[in-house]
C-alpha cells in the first residue's frame, strides 16, 4: 500500500507532540480522545497548551501529571459530573500548578477551529458585546464590519501544533468516518498542522468506499492513524459502548482531595505501560456494563454506473500527495 | 414517591407551565430536559428540544444523563456538527426558547456563570464558565432562566462577572434575553428592561421574595398566587418522565 499511516499510540504520540506546543484534544463529550491524553501523560510531555473546548476528567489528569502550562477552553465543569477539583485548584492559587487560562465561549472556541482550518486571519461573531469576557481575554477584539459600519467582534484562528481527535474507524491510510454527535471533530482536524486520529478499528477500504459521505477527516490531512479500542472511554463511542456516569461522578469526589489525582495517575496511568494494560485494569465488567446492542443504520444506493468507462490504470492506487 | 412536590419537582412544574405555546427550545440535561418534556405532555405538545451537542428531534429510549449522551442520538431526525448548531441555528436566530441556568442574575437578566468572588486572574470559586451561555443568550427569542436558590447573592445588584450579557440595547445580539426567571419563590417576568415579581409560590408572601432580593425588586400590577403542582403533574414526573429518580433527586 502506497500510504499506510498505522501506527501505535506510543509512537504517534512520541513522533507528534513535543514540550512547549499547543496540541488540541476534542471530542464533545463523545469521541473523545482519552486514551491519548493517558498517553501524553506516560511520556511526561510537558509545557503544553491543550485545546479543549468542554473540559473532562482529562484536563484534571493532564494538569495534575504537570503536563498543561495553558488551556484554551470555553467550558470547565466536568460534564454532569461536578467540578474540575484539580484545574479550580490550579485556578483559584490552591496549587503550584499554574495554568494560563484562554477563555471563550462555545461559539467563539468553534469560530477559531473554523478559521484555523479555512486559514482565515480571524472569524466574525455577534455575541461578545457587553460580556466580561473580552476585558479579560485581547484576543477577542472588535473591528468595524465594512458593509453595515457597524462593530462586531472577531476571535483569531487557532491552529494547533497537533490535532488529536478519536473516531469509530478508519482505513490504513487514515480516511476517518464518524457518527453520532460530531462536535468539531472535522474543523479541529482540519485547523492542526499534524492531526493523529485514534480509532475504535481499522476497517478495509471497501467499508469506507461503501459510504464516502461518512468520512469526516479525508487521508490528506492524517499523520497517524492509531487502532485503539475503548480509546474514548469513560466518554462514549455510538454503537460501540456507553459513557460510564458512574465513573464521571466518582472523578469529582475523588479529585476533591488534594493528591487524589496524582495517586489515580500513579496507579492507572504511569503504573500501565498502555492503553491495553489500562483497560486490564479497568476491567472486563465495566466494559460489559457499557456495551450496547444494534441500531443499524438503512443503506442508501450512491448508484453502480451502469455508463460504459475507460480502463483506469492504476485506480486502486492512491494519488500522490 | 408521593407527597408533597420538592423543589426540584416544583421548578420543573412551573418552567414546564411557562413553556405554553412555545415550539423550539434550547434545552440542556437534567431540569430544563425534564421541563420541557411535561410541557410536551401537558401545555406544549408541538415542543421540539435542540440539544448544545447538536441533536435536533432526539426521541431516546431513556433519560439522557447529559447532553453528549449517546442515547439521544439513536432515534433523532438530526444530527449537526457544532459550527452549524452554534452558527445556522443559534445565531441564525432558530431558537424560540432557550434554557440557562447561572450562579447569579441581575435586574436586567444578565448571568454570571464564570466566577464568584476575588478577581478574574484569581477567583474564590471558578465556575465553568460560558459553554454555549453567550451565544444562546444573544440570540434565542427569549430564554428562560431556573435558580435553585434565591438569595441576595444569586439574585444580585452587581455580578461579581458578567458571562452572558442581556442583549440589550447593542448592535450586535438579536435575542430577547430573559422573559421568565424561576426560583424556590416565585417567577419574575420582564416588563420594559427589568425583571419583577409576577407571581409567588405556595407559602410565599412578596415581603419574603422581596428581603431575599439583591435588588430593590419591583413587583408587577398584579401578583399571582402560583398554583402548586397538580397531582397529574407530579404523576407524570415521578411515574412516567422520571421513574428511576435520576434528575429528580
Amino acid at each position: 500500500m502506497t500510504a499506510d499511516r498505522v501506527t501505535t499510540l506510543a509512537g504517534a504520540i512520541a513522533t507528534y507532540v513535543k514540550p512547549g506546543m499547543t496540541v488540541a484534544l476534542e471530542g464533545f463529550g463523545h469521541l473523545v480522545p482519552s486514551a491519548a491524553a493517558h498517553e501524553i501523560i506516560r511520556q511526561r510531555i510537558g509545557d503544553l497548551t491543550v485545546c479543549r473546548m468542554s473540559c473532562d476528567m482529562m484536563i484534571d489528569q493532564l494538569i495534575a501529571a504537570g503536563c498543561v502550562r495553558g488551556l484554551v477552553s470555553s467550558f470547565i465543569g466536568n460534564s454532569s459530573g461536578g467540578s474540575l477539583h484539580e484545574l479550580r485548584r490550579a485556578l483559584e492559587g490552591r496549587s503550584d500548578r499554574i495554568v494560563a487560562l484562554d477563555e471563550y465561549s462555545h461559539g467563539g472556541m468553534i469560530a477559531r477551529y473554523v478559521a484555523g482550518a479555512a486559514k482565515l486571519p480571524f472569524y466574525p461573531i455577534r455575541s461578545y458585546e457587553g460580556s466580561d469576557l473580552p476585558a479579560v481575554n485581547d484576543s477577542i477584539r472588535p473591528v468595524i464590519d465594512p458593509y453595515s459600519g457597524d462593530a462586531v467582534s472577531v476571535v483569531p484562528p487557532l491552529n494547533p501544533d497537533v490535532s488529536i481527535i478519536h473516531a469509530q474507524r478508519a482505513d490504513r491510510r487514515g480516511n476517518v468516518q464518524a457518527w453520532g454527535i460530531l462536535g468539531v471533530q472535522q474543523d479541529v482536524a482540519f485547523a492542526g498542522r499534524r492531526v493523529i486520529v485514534t480509532v475504535e478499528e481499522i476497517v478495509d477500504d471497501d467499508v469506507i468506499r461503501a459510504d464516502p459521505n461518512r468520512t469526516i477527516v479525508p487521508s490528506q490531512i492524517v499523520d497517524a492513524v492509531v487502532e485503539c479500542p475503548f480509546g474514548s472511554y469513560p466518554a462514549p463511542v455510538q454503537g460501540y459502548y456507553d459513557r460510564d456516569d458512574a465513573f464521571f461522578r466518582e472523578w469529582s469526589q475523588m479529585a476533591r482531595a488534594e493528591g487524589g489525582v496524582d495517586r489515580w495517575l500513579d496507579t492507572y496511568v504511569r503504573g500501565t505501560a498502555d492503553h491495553e494494560e489500562y483497560l486490564a485494569l479497568v476491567g472486563s465488567e465495566v466494559r460489559r456494563k457499557l456495551r450496547v446492542g444494534e441500531a443499524l443504520s438503512g443503506p442508501v444506493n450512491y448508484g453502480l454506473h451502469l455508463r460504459p468507462t475507460a480502463a483506469r490504470p492504476g485506480a486502486d492506487q492512491e494519488v500522490s500527495r | 414517591m408521593s407527597g408533597p412536590a420538592t423543589i426540584t419537582e416544583l421548578l420543573t412544574v412551573l418552567a414546564a407551565r411557562e413553556l405554553a405555546g412555545r415550539r423550539v427550545v434550547f434545552a440542556g440535561i437534567g431540569l430544563p430536559t425534564l421541563a420541557a418534556a411535561l410541557a410536551e405532555l401537558t401545555v406544549a405538545p408541538d415542543i421540539e428540544i435542540i440539544y448544545e451537542s447538536g441533536v435536533t428531534g432526539a426521541h431516546p429510549a431513556g433519560l439522557p444523563t447529559t447532553i453528549s449522551d449517546s442515547i439521544l442520538v439513536t432515534g433523532a431526525e438530526a444530527v449537526l456538527p457544532m459550527p452549524q448548531l452554534f452558527g445556522y441555528v443559534i445565531q441564525g436566530q432558530r431558537i424560540d426558547t432557550g434554557f440557562l441556568g447561572a450562579a447569579q442574575i441581575d435586574r436586567h437578566g444578565s448571568l454570571n456563570s464564570t466566577m464568584i468572588g476575588g478577581s478574574y486572574a484569581r477567583p474564590e470559586h471558578r465556575l465553568p464558565g460560558s459553554g454555549g451561555a453567550i451565544e444562546v443568550m444573544a440570540h434565542a427569542r427569549e430564554v428562560f432562566v431556573v435558580m435553585r436558590r434565591h438569595t441576595p447573592q444569586t439574585l444580585v445588584d452587581r455580578l461579581d462577572f458578567v458571562t452572558s450579557p442581556a442583549p440589550g440595547s447593542g448592535r450586535q445580539a438579536t435575542g430577547g434575553g430573559v422573559t421568565r426567571l424561576i426560583t424556590p419563590l416565585g417567577v419574575l417576568t420582564r416588563e420594559e428592561d427589568e425583571l419583577v415579581l409576577s407571581s409567588v409560590n405556595p407559602g410565599v408572601d412578596i415581603a419574603q421574595v422581596r428581603s431575599a432580593t439583591g435588588w430593590p425588586l419591583k413587583v408587577a400590577g398584579t401578583v399571582d398566587d402560583g398554583e402548586p403542582p397538580t397531582a397529574e403533574e407530579l404523576r407524570l414526573l415521578r411515574e412516567v418522565l422520571d421513574p428511576g429518580r435520576i434528575y429528580l433527586r
